[in-house]
């Protein structure tokens, strides 16, 4: 019984650090239909800014994760602007193969400047908190904590804020937003700047558990397009639940049928959906 | 009879685009459906030419019924189509379509191409003939080596038709032929369409050019809201009540 | 007619400098370094015909291939190890297999459209690794398969030399370059480029666009598989790495160097971008700056690759020599057209 429990919290662990991820995701194609594939080297480039500004400058973790946070929006914005605002009227492959060649950039980057070392942002939440006879780590309860904050926070910036709905006016229809005379190009670029800091908010969050390396951002982003294609292309909550499923799943899963296995189990859920329904479990307007 | 459609109907989400329409085509007529915007004429288009399937309802071509068959097969058995906006091969050339056109006429395959067998020739061979022969009936023999964005609006008009023609089509579907061109090319284009019905092709058009419709078909179909409201020559359609309050009622932009 | 002629002699006298050149390179090839690597090339260069079957002429962007790829090359690898099998059994097996499991993949595959589409085959190449990396006991995980036999010997043509390894590997790019130059310049090549242009227009047309995806597929998936076992019988120790989807990257990073939906330019790509990383040695695992910059350039400013580039270059050329000439003499632009697209036969 305490394993279960105790894998259920793992498993929402998981599924914080992967919602953030997968939102940033789903908001930049909800907004440009841009399958971002470097978006999971944002996550990579988030951790080791944080690592860095901890080991080498001393500075608080706190303060760490925000400076990682504003880095992480410039770069969004750099992307934005350098690769995909040029490719917007290219055919969608054309997105799809420049968004895996900034990916390639970015990685072989990370490998030049930082090495191929496996690192771990100093873990300063390490405290065993054991609540109904289940012990877990503060970190834990700091990922879950920090995930919900956020989504909170992306909650009330999309619906209460001018700008928020805007966005989300955009996702719902690209070509009425420009119609009504919304400055597509800076919606484009504050959609990869609050992804970016979402995506570089997971990985300090994670840094301290999980490690920080040059490909992590290779497995990650590949169950965040999992994420979002169970739970719909560019929608929000459909990626948040994707993420928590997803999590769970492979936590359960891990403990009850076969850990050598559980990173498959995210993608064979993904083609067993796509097999039954090829337009993806929430498709919005399919024809 | 050629084909016939028994409470056709489609919906998209909650929308009724199309409702419980029978129609028949004959043999070798030229056949219009007309109606306001939105009246359902491209969606009964899209169903009898296999687009996509219809809700309910059944279709039946020569008598044998097609309502479940995959779209590649329409055109097999017999059914050309063009669309509404003019859709070619826009990477290729005028004669380049044309011949891809033919290719469910020919039965080469993979290994006949590899070996360029004596099949591989015969067909490639038969398609640039069709093409050709095509070319000449639609009158580009002229701009046969052009890419199709090369040529003129008209021009593209009748190589979608032509492209229709190469499949060797008993029936024929043009949505709004004569869209988008001016009055003397729409008069060629009627010379056209009334010269593919003389070698023995039925023709069923969709227009909103009146005057074109009353002076080329046979007889008429009038759409309204998804709905069927009137059939007949063309002198009984514009003498209708129902036809002549459906284009000045509620709907008027027609 | 005549131009014709002169187009297929002009390919012909391609194909034959190719064949020339290739043939006499380890006698003219300054070291046996080089050797290593352009057979290395060469076998890359097999699936990334596959891949631009699927991709430049097709138009899909299938992601599986390195998984294909490390499919032909485990097949093939474990057939030979562990069942004894000879190469000449376990090449055409590797290759049988791979397109099975290819057919049955692009069944699913191609029920979805767009993004989808990229997405799952990207799956497909992944869970293809990962099985590969955990299924231990078949396939011995990360240590992967260490000494495979050679290809076995023909009579007296043994493989042992290296150069007689270069032959081999020679000959299979041959037939694949032949095999799909005859297919692009037949109908059914431009069927595939017809499906490319608009799906449903081709399906209007009476053409079967998902059973010519799946030909497409299948065959290109065959010529991967060759690829995966003559890369396992060359390098005789093969890892899951080989299966990996950064290796899928590379061969898309080829293609598009070289010139997607041409013939010469997955060959082109491929020797060039193999080359240019054998000779920047040094920065090996830095490569990809270069060359992941070098992919959004390419897809932005160069969608036809080099080979491509050459092509509208000696257009431009022969359209001023034509218009010089026109007085002289004036083919019809038609004509002209209709033999090029007559091609090689």
């Amino acid at each position: 019984m305490n394993l279960l429990i105790q894998q259920t919290v793992n498993g929402l662990t998981l599924g914080s650090i992967y919602c953030l991820v997968a939102l940033g995701l789903t908001l930049i194609y909800g907004i440009m239909e841009v399958p971002n594939f470097a978006h999971g080297h944002l996550y990579m480039v988030g951790g080791y800014v944080t690592f860095f500004m901890m080991t080498l400058y001393g500075l608080n973790y706190w303060v760490s994760a925000i400076i990682s946070g504003i880095v992480l929006a410039v770069l969004g914005i750099l992307l934005e602007r350098l690769v995909f605002n040029p490719m917007r009227n290219s055919p969608s492959s054309n997105k799809f193969i420049a968004a895996v060649g900034a990916m390639l950039f970015l990685e072989a980057s990370a490998r030049v400047l930082w090495g191929s070392d496996f690192r771990s942002i100093p873990a300063i939440y390490d405290n065993v908190v054991v609540m109904g006879g289940v012990r877990l780590t503060e970190q834990r309860l700091i990922i879950i904590a920090g995930a919900v904050i956020l989504m909170v926070a992306l909650y009330v910036f999309i619906k209460h804020t001018m700008i928020g709905s805007t966005i989300e006016a955009m996702a719902q229809n690209r070509d009425g937003a420009s119609l009504v005379g919304i400055d597509v190009n800076r919606v484009a670029m504050l959609t990869f700047a609050v992804a970016s800091i979402l995506a570089s908010a997971a990985a300090s969050l994670a840094g301290p558990i999980f490690l920080v390396y040059p490909g992590m951002g290779s497995l990650i982003i590949m169950k965040a397009f999992v994420i979002i294609v169970i739970g719909g292309m560019g929608s929000i909550p459909g990626a948040v639940l994707g993420s928590f499923i997803l999590g769970l799943t492979e936590s359960l899963g891990a403990t009850y049928l076969s850990s050598n296995y559980k990173d498959v189990v995210a993608f064979a859920i993904l083609v067993l959906i796509l097999s039954i329904k090829p337009s993806g479990l929430f498709a919005k307007g399919a024809r | 009879m050629l084909l016939k459609t028994e409470a056709l109907t489609k919906n998209f989400g909650g929308l009724t685009a199309l409702n419980k329409v029978d129609f028949e085509i004959q043999e070798s007529e030229i056949v219009a459906i007309i109606g306001p915007n939105g009246a359902g004429k491209s969606t009964f288009f899209n169903l009898i030419s296999g687009y996509y399937p219809a809700c309910s309802g059944t279709i039946s071509f020569l008598g044998k019924d097609m309502t479940r068959t995959p779209t590649h097969e329409f055109a097999c058995r017999g059914i050309g189509r063009t669309f509404q906006t003019t859709n070619l091969f826009t990477d290729s050339t005028v004669l380049d379509n044309l011949i891809i056109g033919y290719r469910s006429k020919t039965k080469m395959g993979m290994l006949d191409a590899i070996f360029n067998t004596s099949r591989a020739r015969r067909d490639e061979g038969a398609s640039r003939e069709k093409a050709t022969e095509v070319l000449e009936f639609i009158g580009l023999t002229e701009v046969k080596g052009q890419p199709v964005g090369n040529i003129s609006q008209e021009a593209a008009k009748r190589l979608a038709i032509g492209l229709a023609l190469v499949t060797e089509p008993r029936l024929l579907l043009l949505d709004e032929p004569a869209a988008g061109v001016n009055h003397g090319e729409t008069n060629e284009l009627a010379k056209l369409i009334k010269k593919i019905q003389q070698t023995g092709t039925t023709v069923c058009l969709i227009e909103h050019k009146v005057q074109m419709v009353m002076n080329l078909a046979h007889r008429i179909m009038v759409l309204n809201y998804g709905s069927k409201i009137a059939e007949g020559t063309p002198k009984e359609i514009s003498n209708n009540e129902r036809v002549i309050e459906a284009y000045l009622g509620g709907t008027a932009h027609a | 007619m005549l131009d014709g002629m002169k187009k297929s002699n002009a390919k012909l006298i391609a194909y034959g400098g190719f064949l020339a050149v290739a043939i006499a390179f380890p006698f003219i090839s300054p070291n046996r370094y080089y050797l290593t690597v352009v057979t290395l090339g060469f076998i890359y260069a097999i699936a990334v015909y596959g891949l631009n079957l699927i991709v430049g002429y097709l138009g899909q962007l299938s992601l599986a291939q390195a998984g294909f790829f490390g499919l032909g090359a485990y097949v093939s690898g474990l057939l030979s190890l562990k069942l004894h099998l000879s190469f000449w059994i376990s090449l055409p097996m590797a290759a049988v297999v791979t397109t099975l499991v290819a057919l049955l993949v692009g069944l699913i595959s191609f029920r979805t459209r767009g993004h989808y589409f990229v997405i799952f085959t990207l799956c497909i190449g992944v869970i293809i690794n990962l099985v590969i990396e955990k299924w231990d006991d078949l396939t011995g995980g990360v240590r992967g398969l260490i000494g495979i036999p050679r290809p076995t010997s023909i009579g007296p043509i043994d493989f042992i030399s290296l150069e007689s390894q270069y032959y081999l590997v020679l000959f299979f790019l041959s037939l694949t370059i032949f095999v799909m130059s005859q297919i692009a310049s037949s109908l059914v090549g431009r069927t595939f480029k017809s499906i490319r242009n608009s799906e449903e227009l081709a399906a209007t047309l009476g053409i079967n666009v998902m059973r010519n995806k799946l030909l497409a597929f299948g065959i290109a998936a065959f010529f991967t598989g060759i690829a995966g076992a003559l890369f396992a019988g060359y390098i005789r120790f093969i890892g899951p790495d080989i299966s990996n989807p950064h290796l899928t990257f590379e061969f898309l990073l080829f293609l598009l160097i070289g010139g997607q939906a041409t013939i010469a330019g997955p060959l082109v790509g491929t020797l060039i971008a193999t080359g240019l990383t054998e000779s920047l040695q040094f920065m090996q695992e830095y490569r990809m700056v270069v060359f992941g910059a070098l992919l959004i350039i390419i897809v932005k400013f160069f969608p036809g690759g080099l080979v491509g580039a050459a092509m509208k270059l000696k257009t431009k050329i022969e359209k001023r020599m034509n218009k010089a000439n026109k007085s002289v003499n004036a083919p019809s632009k038609g004509e002209n057209h209709a033999a090029k697209n007559r091609g090689f036969n």
